[in-house]
């Protein structure tokens, strides 16, 4: 047999010999596959030209593709592409999607807001978002609070005050709770008797002798609990005293505890040591009137609102 | 040394041309009135007026940008949709395997659009160039005036037909005196300009440059199609026995002209006039028998008859039979086999479907409510020990009139409920509102109540009563 006819039986080969017999195959790439090639340089190239691509030393090449936003002083920025710009264009279409509805809730007075079911409903998403932002990190997500550090928004008790107004108030300008310690006043004997006497006006098992000489040391002018909580233990709000005949605990981790002695350990412990972290910041610098008008409807609806 | 001269096989077959010739008859006809009807819907329905007081003024319109789907007198919405299509794909499957299992691929031959659409260019090539004849001779000849003139109307026209399929493709997603507007003096939405150029290119492709090689090699029908096919099935058929004889084909020739003549010399009633293959879309000869390009489109069976009538032969040399009877020793007339347990299964599924459909779309509420516990925090206890849990109530009016809606709930005392400002709200067509509810329970009920109910009756319609089921969690639930 011949050595074409032989060679007729492989397949191609690039034409090429080494050492004289070694040879390569030529096995071209399908087509398809190097239209596809090309595709890619092409859309590189197009690429290059409108985004930001090469760096060049301190700089880079940033493409001709423009974006163009409103930033939070209110200048009007127009800015080579690039993803926190246009994050910015976004938000700037969301804020002017809401516009409508923020310039309803600045002109009307707030009992109105709760009434219109739309406004309604433009409370209850936005301010979700905006609890979210703001609040959340201290009241938690459903405004729920936590009993020794933050008041739980959802329950009905208040200690400046739960009326729409009042709310808008706090949120404006803050407030900053405050109770001496009453530690180095008091032996531990007397911190005991209040502590039993502050429990019993919840309701809670108490020893009743003891409870009652706290009763005597609650009402006396040495003590002077009487002054911001009141004669009756009901609390003041323009003060923010709470109210201490309730259910309701936000200092004290009574909640938490499982037995009386426990729970008698948690209300000595705020009476000894008195509170000073009390802090709610004021928003009115960060947040625009007509943001915490709407959280002052939100944070009513959360279910305490009075 | 020499290279290697053996030809390496291609990992592409190169396209065959097909100039498919013209042919009269009962198939082409149907065919016809399938694709007037299909096109007349398709370019037409988009342009139909439909007065709407609150949407736009189309019969069907899909509005994607408000979620809304206008389809005659129905007004549709995802939530919708979503179980509608379902039911809608079950029965279009269904009533597609149904056909198959009676009559083969029927869809594919009249009603797919790729036929549709293909079958349309090949009208407008076959205007401008000729017929099959003329139009293999100016594909052999080199280019030429005449050639570039002849390919590049065509070419034109085609996508002129291409352009405004695809711009009535869009116009179904938009108010399409709008987007004529709006598309020609360039202030259309780039998502329409985009989907009107793909579409364009999709539809020049596939019906002018691809045809039946989408069906062979794209579609993936053609390839699961046999499955469906019993010895029952009618497909178009070339009958053997009857077309080769003993001897095979011959041409008409003398001594062989009559049908006695040609009994005699035994050969069959085929004249091998190669008509069939000359007019198929897809360019196969059915003489070979049932193959899987096949879709079984009829224009075989118009020419065989055409050829049969003018010689004087009866009629159904290629014509739709079934494998049983083509190859039983005395072959009767071809009939549907639907006495049959697959063809009848298939039957009541698109009838059981359909009737679902329709109920699902005559019983469609024109409320939509929705009621979420509020899980942050899950309950609350009150300063009077109450256990309190807090709802949020989505209410969707889907009719075309403004509604009061009354709340209500069942299961646990009236005054339990606070529904805030809203015992009553009032919804505007379209809209959605959301309430908050928060439901106060002593501690002694609120260990016994597990669950209740919210109420939701309709001022207009005040017997219709929506009922949604809550659940009520305390200390120790």
């Amino acid at each position: 047999m011949s050595k074409e006819k032989l060679q007729s039986h492989a397949v191609q080969t690039t034409g090429h010999a080494w050492d004289g017999d070694l040879q390569e195959y030529n096995n071209p790439l399908p087509r398809w596959w190097v239209w596809a090639f090309y595709l890619t340089i092409v859309f590189a190239l197009v690429y290059w030209v409108l985004y930001p691509a090469w760096p060049l030393g301190k700089g880079y090449t940033t493409g001709i593709a423009k974006v163009t936003y409103v930033n939070s002083k209110g200048e009007t920025v127009t800015t080579h592409w690039n993803t926190r710009a246009d994050l910015m264009a976004e938000m700037n279409a969301a804020a002017k999607a809401q516009k409508p509805y923020y310039d309803k809730i600045a002109a009307l007075p707030l009992e109105q807001i709760a009434k219109d079911p739309e406004l309604n409903s433009f409370v209850i998403s936005a301010g979700k978002q905006l609890f979210g932002d703001n609040c959340a990190a201290c009241h938690q997500a459903g405004g729920q609070g936590v009993v020794g550090l933050f008041p739980n928004l959802t329950d009905d008790d208040w200690l400046y005050g739960g009326t729409l107004e009042k709310i808008q108030e706090t949120i404006t300008y803050g407030r900053r709770g405050f109770m001496p310690a009453f530690g180095s006043v008091f032996t531990p004997e007397q911190i005991d008797q209040l502590a039993n006497y502050v429990l019993s006006l919840s309701g809670e098992k108490v020893d009743a002798v003891k409870a009652q000489a706290g009763n005597a040391l609650f009402h006396s002018m040495d003590a002077m609990c009487f002054y911001c909580h009141g004669d009756d233990a009901k609390g003041r709000q323009d003060v923010g005293a709470p109210n201490l005949t309730d259910k309701i605990w936000l200092w004290a981790k009574v909640p938490a505890a499982d037995t009386p002695e426990k729970k008698v350990e948690a209300v000595k412990t705020v009476i000894t040591q008195g509170l000073g972290k009390g802090v709610m910041p004021a928003w009115k610098d960060r947040l625009k009137p007509e943001q915490i008008k709407l959280l002052a409807v939100y944070v009513h609806e959360l279910g305490g609102g009075k | 040394m020499q290279a290697g001269i053996e030809e390496q096989s291609a990992l592409y077959e190169k396209r065959i041309p097909i100039f498919p010739r013209a042919v009269k008859g009962r198939f082409r006809r149907f065919k016809w009135g399938v694709l007037i009807l299909a096109y007349s819907v398709f370019f037409g329905l988009v342009w139909l007026p439909w007065p709407r007081h609150d949407g736009p003024s189309q019969a069907v319109m899909f509005d994607l940008v408000h979620r809304k789907f206008y389809i005659f007198g129905l007004v549709a919405y995802p939530q919708d949709l979503i179980v509608w299509l379902g039911l809608l794909l079950f029965i279009a499957a269904a009533l597609l395997f149904f056909v198959t299992a009676l009559v083969g691929r029927a869809f594919c031959g009249y009603f797919c659009f790729q036929t549709l659409w293909t079958d349309f260019f090949v009208w407008i090539e076959n205007l401008i160039q000729g017929d099959r004849p003329k139009r293999v001779r100016l594909y052999k000849q080199p280019w030429n005036r005449e050639k570039i003139l002849k390919l590049g109307t065509t070419h034109f026209v085609w996508l002129l037909v291409s352009f405004w399929t695809a711009f009535t493709f869009a116009a179904y997603f938009t108010y399409a005196p709008e987007l004529v507007r709006d598309f020609f003096t360039g202030q259309a939405h780039p998502a329409a300009y985009a989907t009107v150029l793909i579409l364009t290119l999709t539809t020049y492709v596939a019906a002018g440059l691809g045809r039946e090689q989408i069906c062979m090699y794209v579609c993936p029908y053609a390839r699961f199609q046999s499955v469906m096919y019993d010895p029952e099935t009618l497909v178009v058929t070339y009958d053997e026995k009857r077309g080769d004889g003993r001897m095979g084909r011959a041409p008409l020739r003398p001594g062989a002209k009559t049908r006695e003549e040609r009994r005699a010399k035994g050969y069959g009633d085929c004249i091998d006039c190669t008509l069939c293959v000359q007019v198929c879309p897809v360019g196969i000869d059915i003489r070979n028998g049932l193959q899987y390009p096949c879709i079984s489109c009829g224009l075989c069976i118009d020419a065989c008859d055409g050829v049969m009538d003018s010689i004087g032969f009866p009629r159904g040399l290629i014509r739709y039979d079934c494998e049983v009877n083509i190859k039983s020793p005395a072959p009767g007339k071809p009939h549907l086999h639907w006495k049959r347990l697959k063809v009848i299964g298939y039957g009541l599924a698109v009838v059981v479907m359909s009737a679902l459909l329709v109920h699902s779309i005559a019983n469609r509420s024109d409320l939509e409510q929705a009621v979420t516990q509020v899980r942050q925090p899950l309950y609350v206890v009150l300063s009077d020990g109450q256990i309190r849990n807090r709802y949020q109530i989505r209410l969707a009016n889907r009719s075309d009139h403004a509604e009061t809606y009354a709340l209500g709930v069942r299961g646990i005392p009236a005054q339990a409920a606070d529904f805030g400002n809203f015992q009553e709200v009032t919804v505007k067509p379209d809209q959605s509102i959301l309430v908050q509810v928060s439901v106060k329970l002593p501690p002694e009920a609120a260990m016994r109540v597990e669950s209740f109910e919210f109420t939701i009756t309709p001022r207009s319609r005040p017997a219709e009563v929506h009922v949604s089921p809550a659940r009520f969690y305390g200390p120790h639930s």
